[in-house]
């Protein structure tokens, strides 16, 4: 009855995902026997795990739109990084009327945001048709705008980092009112409901999922595949957008060099690490999620043990390979073909291959 | 003249998970020789070629080459063993030249570095030898298929062998270069190769070969001098008689008065698959496809339902012009499609069965009308329990089903949009005898109530006792129609076989 | 023997077929005479028209030669490196510290930049040809390693002060053409070693690619791998060498690089995976795989090097727009990439 049980819990998709961010966690609270004390401070949350949960929103937001991706064509969009800061630049450039700095807002906040997640859902929709409509690899395609959108957002800003010093704008990033809880964390929730909403409410989920493990087969089941190619990339353009918006509404400005650095490495390593192949097909959207937070709770960690911001590439580099190692096929048939070995004593039959 | 045997094949079997691929099956091929091997899908020819080339292993049997017994573990082992090999789909490189193709890996050399002017004279020399209409500089991509698939066979018998086979060869050529290839196979012969030449192609198993070995099911049906078989008597042994121990269903059914038009095609056609041809299923109506593998069926309905698109002709669905863009513009007129590759075509591996089944029927609903849980279940375990699928439960995914029971959840999803014209390619492939004879009872069921349906089998059996009418394809072209009388073993093979010895 | 009968109708000539990637190369080589021409006439007096910017146009961008010839390579099997980059930061970085605070002889420095290259290429080489993960992943992986490490050998700037390899680096060879200067005094142009060594490295590579059994295998594999396998074509192999290759140079080039930088320092190279990424594809190097040459290669980073000098002689706009108008380009070049590729699948 046990073993039973044990093989039923450990097959679950989540399994893994939920492990590794348990076993970070206990590395933290290992290295910081505090690290889940929380005390309220100057009316706010405070404390380790909560910085955790708050530093993770945006990277958990772009590991949704990332996931989505992955699972329909196969590829990763490395561009997500750029757009959010192309999404600042519209935000806060609107908001300064052009200044570089302004302590009014010029515009309408909505009006601002409205258009940088429009900016940003304009970045997707060229990404999403050069892959889905063009056939291009997703990775080079991406390229494009990784290597050109902190240029146009610099562009934009006029070469400047433009600040908004108004206390509505801090918001995002901060906090709503007396609310103790940091609002970036309110927001995460939202999103992840309301795309879980959006995939399961309606057949996006299935046909995302279909697209991805057959393409031809769900063409001639009366599938758009290029359509829900495409969605996916504007969608994840979308998540940028709103990501940007909020990591611009931390620091009140639009830093086009900074804003969303290296997020995308971290964003495809939150899809792998929630147990999403890489390759496409069957997704998880709640393992990305936790795929994010235990990168977040992975970086603490990291900080915890003296390891400057720098060098947490190095570590982040080992994790991933570690983990495509183990999701490689040709690596399964290799331990496979181990295990036969040692089966059969050395006595397996070479009849050809 | 018993000329001295090059290969034999002894007792070969080889199994994949849940499919007996070849069971001990013998294969003589004999020096100067050109010997066909035919069967149909699932016979086990292509198997048979790969356990010989070294693509797959095999479990029991043995391989004698000029008298010593041989293991090929690769592509390569096969070469240098003298078996060179010329496969169905262009196994050349596009992005090079036609001269590197044809020596790569073989490239001549000067000093270490490849000799490219020797190479171009001698793909040259090769080419006019040959009467290969094609420069050696060209890039291969530019040269049309026939024209690849001429510079394949080129390479192959440059590389001097002693067995050679040519997998399917003739799909892209058209006649003029089909006479070329013989010539050049009969030169062969003079030279002591030994060809297999695996078709489906009648009219050129009798032009050029020897002797013929049929396949099917696994099995060896037998081996034959070319001479001494009829055309209709090798169509018979391809196709064999199943066994199974329903006679009549179709007794039961009623006879149609009316003739009502469901879908009607006239002229459409595809270039490089089907030619122009008209079509017409009527409500109520069981029509079959027949003729052999590679005889156009497929393409025939896929043209119709928009899988691959046509680009000649008109079709009608109910007697209104319909423009038929992709299959769900298909699907939304009544139409459905269970492909003849499931694997490739049909299943969606990683969803579950349930998934799987209520796929069609969602697209059909559109994007935001999501079907509710209870529904999905519900029609999933209708169709579980109505065509018998063995599986664990509906949320299991497809691929751990075996082959037959993943057929079964693909005619279910089809089933359960409730079409009007229904095609069914191969749709009892890899199912059981008993399971096979229930489906035939159902498409005539569906037929009572009205549906259309189309029905391709290679198993005329099956086709005879549901269908009242049966279209015949040969070499991708609808050559005729058999009603009433004709519906019999011997009429079908009579108009598959096809004339006497001209077309 | 029946031969003759079946004569071909066609009479076959020798017509030169200009086929698309011949096409898309000559707009590559087009494109950029129609740059610096510009550039030429437009900036005139800034001197844009003298041999010597010609000059230095090579020599800023002689290590991206070596390394943008080396992802050609590895783009012509099919795959891609984005860690090269990276690589060459670590280069920087390592040799550095190597020599200005463990005494290491600027000897010493290039067997560190050789042998940090074929590192990468073989552990990256490994998991991509044996173990079949993704390219992009794999590179990806190396690139955050390459920063990583870099950062772990120090944070702050390393700058060589060494004797000879200042020595290397400030090497000049004067040229018989040159220019002259407002009194009329003639100026020879200069070259620097860096870039004599990066043609000589890119020459022996195209030897290497257009002679040389591997190279042909490389454009094979490209092509078609199931082919290449079927044909007798070890592709793994092949794969394995070509990412070797790729790192040898990639250490090849930090090495070149540094000569030009003498320092080593976080941020360096920043971005140089992309524009040698760029360079390729712009040169004519095919994204699907197969095609490719170090000959485009070569115009791929002179355009590059180009839209850099023409936007700091220009001097009002931002660095940036170096990088828009490569991206710019770089989108150009690969929609004509996939519209050709279109039309080939269609015919």
């Amino acid at each position: 009855m046990n073993k039973d049980t044990l093989k039923n819990i450990t097959s679950k998709r989540l399994f893994l995902p939920v492990v590794c961010l348990l076993a970070v966690l206990l590395a933290n609270v290992i290295k910081t026997p505090d690290f889940f004390k929380i005390t309220l401070e100057n009316g706010v949350l405070s404390g380790y795990i909560i910085i955790v949960i708050n530093r993770a929103s945006e990277l958990v937001i772009l590991a949704i739109g990332m996931t989505l991706v992955t699972a329909a064509s196969g590829g990763q969009d490395i561009s997500v990084g750029a757009v959010m800061a192309v999404a600042a630049a519209v935000c806060c450039q609107i908001l300064s009327g052009g200044e570089v700095s302004v302590t009014e807002l010029a515009s309408p906040m909505i009006f601002a945001i409205i258009s940088a997640i429009l900016a940003a859902a304009l970045c997707g929709a060229f990404n999403g048709f050069l892959v889905a409509k063009l056939g291009i690899q997703p990775m080079v395609a991406t390229l494009i705008l990784f290597t050109a959108g902190r240029g146009v957002a610099q562009l934009i800003t006029k070469g400047q980092i433009t600040y908004i010093r108004v206390d509505s704008y801090k918001t995002f990033g901060g906090y709503i009112g007396k609310c103790p809880v940091p609002t970036p964390i309110f927001l995460a929730i939202i999103v992840i409901v309301i795309v879980n909403l959006v995939l399961k409410k309606t057949a996006l989920g299935l046909y995302i999922e279909s697209v991805g493990i057959n393409g031809t087969a769900s063409r001639l089941v009366g599938l758009n595949s290029v359509l829900i190619k495409f969605l996916t990339y504007v969608i994840c353009g979308v998540m940028a957008g709103i990501a940007g918006v909020i990591a611009s509404s931390r620091i009140y400005s639009a830093d086009a060099n900074n804003i969303g650095l290296n997020l995308e490495m971290d964003a495809i390593l939150a899809v792998a690490l929630g147990g999403n192949v890489l390759g496409g097909g069957k997704f998880s959207l709640m393992g990305s999620v936790i795929g994010a937070y235990t990168i977040q709770a992975l970086t603490t960690t990291l900080y915890a043990m003296n390891v400057k911001a720098d060098q947490l590439p190095v570590y982040k580099a080992i994790v991933v390979i570690i983990i495509v190692i183990l999701q490689s096929p040709a690596f399964k048939k290799m331990l496979a073909k181990q295990k036969t070995k040692k089966l059969s004593g050395g006595t397996a039959v070479e009849g050809g291959k | 003249m018993e000329k001295e045997i090059v290969l034999d094949m002894k007792n070969v079997s080889k199994t994949f998970p849940g499919v007996k691929a070849l069971q001990h099956v013998d294969f003589k091929l004999r020096k100067g020789e050109i010997h066909a091997l035919m069967g149909e899908n699932g016979a086990g020819k292509s198997t048979l070629i790969k356990v010989l080339t070294g693509v797959h292993d095999f479990e029991s049997g043995e391989i004698i080459m000029s008298g010593a017994s041989i293991i090929n573990k690769s592509p390569q082992d096969a070469q240098s063993h003298g078996i060179s090999t010329v496969y169905q789909e262009v196994n050349l490189c596009p992005n090079l030249s036609v001269a590197e193709n044809l020596f790569i890996g073989r490239e001549p050399r000067k000093f270490g570095f490849i000799d490219w002017k020797t190479m171009k004279s001698k793909a040259a020399e090769l080419l006019k030898d040959l009467d290969i209409d094609a420069n050696a500089s060209d890039k291969l991509e530019e040269c049309s298929i026939a024209k690849q698939q001429m510079i394949a066979i080129a390479r192959a018998v440059d590389m001097k062998c002693q067995v050679l086979i040519l997998d399917e060869p003739t799909s892209s050529l058209d006649d003029e270069e089909v006479e070329k290839l013989f010539v050049l196979m009969r030169r062969l012969k003079s030279e002591g190769v030994g060809i297999i030449f695996v078709t489906h192609f009648l009219e050129q198993v009798y032009a050029v070969c020897d002797r013929i070995t049929v396949l099917r099911n696994g099995t060896l049906v037998g081996e034959y001098e070319t001479a001494e078989l009829p055309r209709v008597m090798l169509v018979a042994k391809m196709m064999g008689k199943d066994f199974d121990d329903l006679a009549d269903i179709k007794g039961d059914h009623k006879q149609l008065d009316k003739l009502i038009p469901v879908i009607e095609a006239k002229g459409v056609g595809r270039k490089g698959s089907i030619k122009p041809f008209d079509f017409v299923a009527n409500k109520g109506e069981v029509v079959g496809l027949t003729g052999l593998l590679g005889s156009g069926r497929s393409e025939l309905v896929r043209a119709i339902y928009g899988a691959d698109k046509p680009d000649s002709g008109k079709i009608f669905v109910n007697g209104k012009e319909a423009k038929i863009n992709a299959p769900i513009d298909a699907m939304k007129l009544g139409m459905a499609y269970l492909p003849e590759d499931r694997k490739k075509d049909g299943i969606i591996a990683d969803l579950s069965v349930r998934e799987n089944i209520i796929l069609a029927l969602q697209a059909k609903k559109g994007m935001f009308h999501l079907m509710s849980r209870k529904e999905m279940e519900e029609a999933a375990d209708k169709y579980i329990k109505m065509l018998q699928v063995k599986t664990a439960s509906r949320e299991t995914p497809i691929k751990s089903l075996s082959g037959g029971n993943q057929q079964k959840v693909i005619i279910g999803r089809w089933l359960l949009t409730n079409p009007e014209y229904l095609i069914l390619d191969e749709p009892t492939r890899g199912i059981d005898i008993g399971t096979k004879t229930e489906i035939q009872k159902l498409v005539l069921d569906l037929a009572d109530k009205g549906m259309s349906v189309t029905f391709i089998s290679s198993e005329v059996e099956e086709m005879l006792r549901t269908c009242s009418r049966m279209g015949v394809m040969r070499d991708g072209k609808k050559v005729g129609e058999l009603t009433g009388d004709d519906l019999s073993q011997e009429g079908v093979m009579k108009a598959i076989a096809g004339g006497d010895e001209n077309e | 023997m029946e031969m003759g009968i079946f004569k071909s109708n066609t009479v076959t000539t020798e017509k030169r077929k200009i086929n698309s990637n011949t096409f898309l190369l000559m707009i590559t080589i087009l494109l950029f005479l129609a740059m610096y021409i510009s550039g030429m006439i437009i900036f005139k007096d800034n001197g844009f028209a003298k041999p010597q910017m010609f000059l230095d146009l090579l020599i800023s961008n002689a290590g991206l030669l070596v390394i943008a010839v080396g992802q050609t390579i590895v783009m012509i099997t099919g795959g891609i490196d984005i860690s090269v980059g990276s690589v060459t930061a670590l280069v920087c970085m390592a040799i550095a510290n190597q020599i200005e605070n463990h005494g290491a002889s600027a000897y010493m420095a290039v067997v560190i930049a050789l042998g940090i290259g074929l590192l990468y290429g073989i552990v990256q080489g490994f998991l991509i040809s044996y173990l079949e993960i993704q390219p992009f992943i794999v590179s990806l992986a190396g690139l955050f390693f390459g920063r990583g490490l870099t950062s772990m050998i120090s944070t702050d700037m390393i700058s060589i002060k060494n004797d000879i390899f200042i020595s290397w680096a400030t090497f000049s060879i004067d040229l018989p053409i040159g220019s002259y200067s407002k009194r009329g005094k003639f100026i020879p142009a200069h070259i620097y070693p860096t870039v004599i060594i990066a043609l000589a490295i890119v020459i022996i590579v195209a030897l290497v690619m257009k002679y040389s059994k591997f190279g042909r295998e490389v454009y094979a594999i490209g092509g078609n791998a199931q082919s290449a396998m079927m044909m007798g074509l070890n592709v793994r192999k092949t794969k394995f060498k070509a990412y070797i290759l790729n790192g040898f140079l990639a250490g090849c080039g930090g090495f070149l690089f540094c000569l030009n930088s003498c320092s080593g320092f976080v941020e360096q190279a920043k971005g140089l995976e992309m524009d040698a990424i760029s360079a390729s594809v712009i040169g004519g190097t095919l994204l699907s795989g197969g095609v490719g040459t170090p000959f485009g290669t070569i115009f791929g980073v002179l355009i590059k090097g180009t839209i850099s000098s023409l936007i700091t002689t220009q001097g009002s706009l931002s660095s940036w727009w170096v990088r828009i108008v490569l991206s710019a380009l770089l989108c150009f070049f690969i929609v004509l990439q996939a519209i050709f590729t279109g039309i080939k699948k269609k015919k």
